[in-house]
């Protein structure tokens, strides 16, 4: 899964879409995933990355995830969202 | 840097109201001009269009006959303006006064050096709403299915064409989303009655509403364009906020029409996306919208290209502006000495 490039995103948690000129705000956890997604990083990294700050289990993170990642292709923010339209 | 050239602009649209004319952001686009130093002469068709009291922007003001005067009055009202005034250029904003600017176009040149840059006729009335259908087939853009209707008998048959949600919209002006042959009716009567026949029926897309403000010189250039997303629409269906998106598909459907209608001056597109990113155009607007301002926000003072393209000047076409830019609209109350709305109430100018 990938996030559009064009995507903005600043560590306020705004996110905004070029494209469509939505907006929207996450918490500082949706933020730091959107980061890690912008920076490349595939879902074991991002697992990595937030278990070992949070105190989260392996399924609760993954639960979560796949919530928040749908969430952002739902809201058309993800490369296999925008090819879905096409 | 060269100092900016004097220049005296007649402008139309002082009506800053809940359905805003174009003209108070023309102004502002041109007071800001760093190629022109203007002194705005106001055109007003009423004496409480905000525009004639907002003495920071518009230097005087003149009332001048509706369009239903006619051309003649219209000609007469502006040879005495310009034998004030000394008009330059001249920026009309309405739909419904269009068409006598347009024909006065080469009079107002020629008699007395007054330059505007205006569609052609042929331009201004193939983009008809009536004639949208048709527009769309020549220049080969996708438009929603419509018709013209001009008797409320017309309205029971439309369920065999179309599918409910309709628009109805009048020939210049207003529209409105029908659920039923019974809205359907309301609106033809509201609607025909403020505005004349005939009443345009659309189908209505679902998706989202998308607009842009161009330029185009004439020869099929697109000097500028900027797209826009409405953010806050009023009850009026008008943008009280919107912002600038980076939309290429949409781009390049300006560019096309443009270059296919050799488009000259300012439009306003109107379109929907919808969800499979198919883009339908359901309005052109042959002049500025009234949120231009957004475009001189973004980095290109369409206003300005105008009037350089008006005095025969080359101007480049712009190739970018500032994506997710923001204008927020807001109401102001301005307090107007009783003298001034006597002045114009009475004499026709202030």
């Amino acid at each position: 899964m990938k996030l559009k490039r064009n995507i903005a995103h600043s560590d306020s948690g705004f996110v905004f879409d070029p494209n469509t000129g939505d907006s929207f705000s996450t918490n500082p956890i949706g933020t730091e995933i959107i980061k890690l997604l912008k920076e490349g990083k595939d879902t074991e990294q991002i697992k990595e990355a937030i278990v070992k700050v949070y105190l989260v289990d392996d399924a609760t993170f993954e639960k979560d995830y796949y919530d928040f990642i749908t969430m952002l292709s739902k809201l058309k923010l993800t490369e296999d969202a925008a090819k879905e339209k096409n | 840097m060269p100092p900016r050239k004097k220049i005296n602009i007649a402008v139309t649209g002082l009506n800053a109201i809940d359905s805003p004319g174009p003209g108070v952001p023309v102004i502002r686009a041109l007071k800001e001009s760093k190629a022109f130093d203007v002194r705005i002469i106001g055109l007003a068709y009423e004496t409480l269009e905000p525009g004639i009291y907002m003495h920071d922007l518009v230097d005087k003001t003149y009332q001048v006959p509706l369009p239903s005067a006619g051309k003649a009055s219209l000609l007469a009202r502006l040879k005495y303006i310009h034998s004030r005034e000394k008009i330059d250029v001249i920026i009309p904003n309405f739909d419904a006064e269009l068409f006598n600017f347009i024909k006065l176009a080469d009079t107002l040149k020629k008699e007395m050096n007054i330059k505007s840059f205006l569609p052609t006729v042929e331009q201004f009335e193939e983009r008809h709403k009536p004639n949208l259908p048709e527009f769309g087939k020549k220049h080969k853009i996708k438009v929603p299915k419509s018709k013209m209707i001009f008797s409320v008998s017309d309205i029971p048959s439309l369920s065999k064409e179309f599918t409910y949600p309709l628009v109805v919209k009048g020939k210049f002006y207003d529209a409105s989303v029908a659920y039923t042959p019974e809205q359907v009716a309301t609106y033809f009567n509201k609607i025909s009655g403020k505005w004349g026949l005939p009443i345009i029926i659309q189908q209505f897309m679902y998706g989202q509403e998308v607009n842009v403000t161009a330029i185009g010189d004439g020869r099929g250039n697109c000097i500028g364009a900027v797209p826009m997303r409405k953010q806050y629409i009023t009850d009026k269906g008008k943008a009280w906020s919107g912002i600038s998106i980076d939309d290429k598909k949409l781009l390049a459907m300006t560019s096309k029409l443009m270059k296919s209608t050799k488009w000259k001056g300012g439009m306003e597109l109107e379109i929907i996306k919808t969800n499979k990113e198919e883009y339908y155009l359901i309005e052109i607007n042959p002049r500025f919208p009234a949120w231009v301002y957004l475009a001189k926000g973004c980095g290109q003072n369409h206003p300005e290209a105008l009037v350089r393209l008006a005095l025969g000047e080359k101007v480049k076409p712009w190739s970018k502006y500032d994506i997710g830019k923001m204008f927020v609209r807001y109401s102001y109350d301005l307090i107007v000495e009783l003298k001034e709305f006597e002045k114009i109430s009475t004499l026709g100018e202030l």
